[in-house]
């Protein structure tokens, strides 16, 4: 049949079983735009506040549901304004497709009303992206992206596609959706040496990450872990892929991550690193981490071994494919003494003090998590409220904990969160946020009162930029500069303003009632919650250093 | 070029797109490896071209340069080619100012390097040479005796000896 562009790349979506997308209008996408009115019933189009909003949505709706993300924005403006959120989710290896419209083939290179060459700009933070510069192009280059996205380590794919093109038409074919075509080749030599190496070891170690959740490989981890009694640790990535439920997950790891678990990282003698990237925020010092152990590395992407760390084995491939073959050789094992030492150190780890006068962060995230149950999903911003989320909240279940870890990005939380909650309606979607953070996209806020997507948003307002100001507290002699702004920001009052509701606490009770009606509210709604400033995220190693650099208050 | 420490040779095969090679500067650029010298060219199948890029770096980033380059969704194969195992070949054109006083002193050093005079005037001439790396520095050495007015040097192109053929994946 003979479509334009426009309509090809309707069809394309759905045949990609993409039925929500992510966006913002404008010239460039207008035939786009007409086409998928055409459309409107079988692909739910989100309209946010700004392009980077939607760019977010975009991924946590892919983090929550393990589908790929689909963002689409106009040329110029439109399209640079999801740089941050492509780049978020390539640094977090989140699968996700850009679709961005460009000024006519006519116009480009000559300086046109609203040109970019967003090919170019998005280059080194995407895993690919395309130019479509013929209509005839266009059906098999859209596929190519779903395809790239979700195929080895994920990520995103950018395909710009130029006014013309979108008019212009051609025959199309229908075709098929595409499936991740990644192969894992290893070989038995391969998975029987890192056997062997655990069999002997006396005091082994799983330090695990995201990849574990994009294989789909959180059973399997589980099951290594219980039958050769293997404690595990976490990246901030890696939150509930193990629920924190088991008795042999030792929780976050890493910057701050709980003492115990650095240390059983520091005191291994194997280190089994699976579906994890010895970032700088858990290998803070790539010479001296895991110093005594032999490591074994399980990775998708090549390019992550002996990338930080060197390291002793390593297998490259498919997580579970991987671990499927590896469980069967791999001993059942009791490692009394190791465990004994690792329960001793867990029994020592620092505790926050509850204080129900005031609001404690770590009392916050606990009265959330006994609220929101165990269907909830967390979505954070960045900064001190990301890491008491990470390490206070319960996480039971992986795609629940959505955070932008690579790239660190403020104001990834209320687009991502609205993501989560149109992709999963039925489940409470907390989206925990500090002042800071906040601040950035709170705009989106009419987006969640547009389409009545009723997160909760729990603001932890410290009144300064609170991880900011900590290092400045810790490194820079408490000279606290650019770190408090002094806003005087009426949450409530600017909830309200958006169609959504406010609520304001400053003790435990009052946040525990807030909290209860908003997850009855079925609407939008914002929790102000009053904490002190001097409240800091412990322990912490700084950057560069061991566990023997730990602060602990 | 090669013979210092360090330099090494990657032969790419790439998909013969536009942009390609602005992916791979890119890449470079982004994780802080060298570009000593690149050159592109086509190959016998006009789908793939090769790029041939002179790099330096201890083992550990050289296994990051392939692993980085070889991720690139258009690129179809990396490999490093060992200096003895390969060929490298460069091409150097150097205008010399030479007047008669100079010019058979040039010449002579030409006829020894089996370098050609490919232009002469009155005051100057421009001369070819195709070799290694290490010829063409050391011809460049002698030519540092009189004045140079300007030069050019394509940069390393360079295939494995032998029968090998290095496959596009």
């Amino acid at each position: 049949m003979i479509l334009n562009g426009s309509q090809i790349l309707a069809e394309v979506l759905v045949e990609q079983g993409v039925d929500t997308l992510f966006g913002y209008p404008g010239g460039a996408i207008l035939n786009i735009c007409d086409a998928l009115y055409d459309y409107r019933d079988e692909i739910k189009q989100y309209i946010t506040a700004h392009e980077q909003g939607a760019s977010h949505a975009a991924d946590g709706y892919a983090r929550a549901t393990g589908k790929t993300g689909v963002v689409l924005a106009t040329s110029g403006p439109g399209a640079t304004n999801l740089v941050t959120g492509i780049a978020t989710a390539y640094m977090d290896s989140v699968p996700m497709v850009a679709i961005t419209g460009n000024v006519g083939t006519d116009l480009i290179g000559r300086d046109s009303f609203q040109e970019v060459y967003i090919a170019g700009i998005t280059m080194p933070i995407t895993k690919h992206n395309f130019v479509v510069r013929r209509v005839e192009d266009l059906a098999d280059t859209l596929r190519a992206a779903f395809r790239i996205a979700n195929t080895g380590r994920k990520g995103p794919v950018l395909v710009d596609i130029p006014k013309d093109v979108t008019a212009a038409k051609c025959e199309f074919v229908p075709g098929k959706k595409q499936e991740n075509t990644y192969v894992t080749h290893v070989s038995d030599e391969e998975i029987e040496a890192a056997a062997d190496i655990i069999n002997k070891a006396r005091r082994p170690f799983i330090y695990f990450g995201g990849g574990v959740g994009s294989s789909k490989a959180c059973q399997d981890l589980r099951e290594l872990m219980r039958k050769a009694e293997i404690p595990a640790a976490h990246t901030l990535m890696a939150a509930g892929i193990v629920g924190c439920d088991e008795p042999l997950n030792l929780g976050l790891m890493g910057m701050h991550g709980r003492l115990s678990a650095n240390k059983a990282a520091d005191k291994a003698d194997v280190l089994i690193a699976v579906g994890t990237r010895f970032s700088d925020r858990v290998a803070l010092n790539t010479e001296k981490f895991a110093k005594d152990a032999t490591i074994i590395q399980i990775d998708i992407d090549p390019s992550e071994v002996n990338k930080n760390v060197i390291v002793d084995h390593s297998i490259v491939g498919d997580v579970k494919d991987i671990l499927t073959r590896l469980i069967p050789l791999v001993n059942e094992a009791k490692h009394t003494e190791w465990m004994e030492q690792i329960n001793k150190w867990r029994d020592e780890d620092k505790k926050p003090v509850d204080d129900p006068s005031v609001l404690k962060p770590h009392q916050i995230m606990a009265e959330i998590s006994r609220q929101a149950g165990e269907n909830a999903i967390y979505v954070t911003d960045v900064g001190q409220h990301q890491m008491w989320a990470a390490q206070f909240c319960r996480h039971l279940h992986s795609r629940s904990f959505l955070t932008s870890g690579g790239l660190g990005t403020m104001g990834f939380g209320y687009g991502a969160a609205i993501g989560a909650k149109i992709a999963f309606p039925n489940r409470p979607v907390i989206h925990i946020t500090g002042d800071g953070s906040f601040h950035m996209n709170m705009n989106e806020c009419c987006t969640a009162v547009s389409y009545n997507i009723p997160v909760v948003t729990v603001i932890m307002n410290n009144s300064v930029l609170g991880m900011v100001r900590q290092w400045q507290t810790v490194f820079y002699n408490r000279r606290y500069s650019g770190s408090e702004p002094e806003r005087v920001t009426d949450y409530v009052k600017v909830a309200e303003g958006f169609g959504a509701k406010g609520y304001r606490c400053e003790n435990l009770e009052q946040f525990s009632k807030a909290l209860e009606m908003a997850m009855k509210d079925n609407c939008p709604v914002w929790i102000e919650c009053v904490i002190d400033r001097e409240e800091k995220v412990l322990p912490m190693i700084p950057g560069g250093g061991t566990v023997d650099d730990v602060m602990e208050e | 070029m090669t013979d210092k420490k360090n330099k090494q040779v990657l032969s790419l095969l790439v998909d013969n797109h536009s942009g390609v090679l602005a992916r791979v500067a890119s890449l470079f650029c982004q994780r802080g490896f060298n570009i000593d010298s690149l050159t592109v060219s086509n190959t016998d199948n006009p789908e793939i071209s090769r790029i041939t890029i002179v790099t330096e770096g201890d083992k550990q980033m050289l296994e990051q340069i392939i692993k980085q380059t070889g991720k690139l969704e258009e690129t179809r194969n990396v490999v490093h080619l060992k200096p003895e195992d390969s060929l490298l070949r460069e091409l150097l054109l150097v205008k010399v100012a030479a007047d008669h006083r100079v010019r058979r002193e040039i010449c002579s050093i030409c006829e020894i390097y089996r370098a050609k005079i490919v232009d002469l005037t009155v005051t100057s001439l421009i001369v070819e040479l195709t070799g290694s790396p290490s010829k063409i520095d050391g011809f460049m050495e002698m030519m540092k005796e009189y004045q140079i007015i300007e030069m050019c040097r394509t940069g390393i192109t360079a295939l494995a000896r032998g029968d090998v053929s290095h496959g596009i994946k």
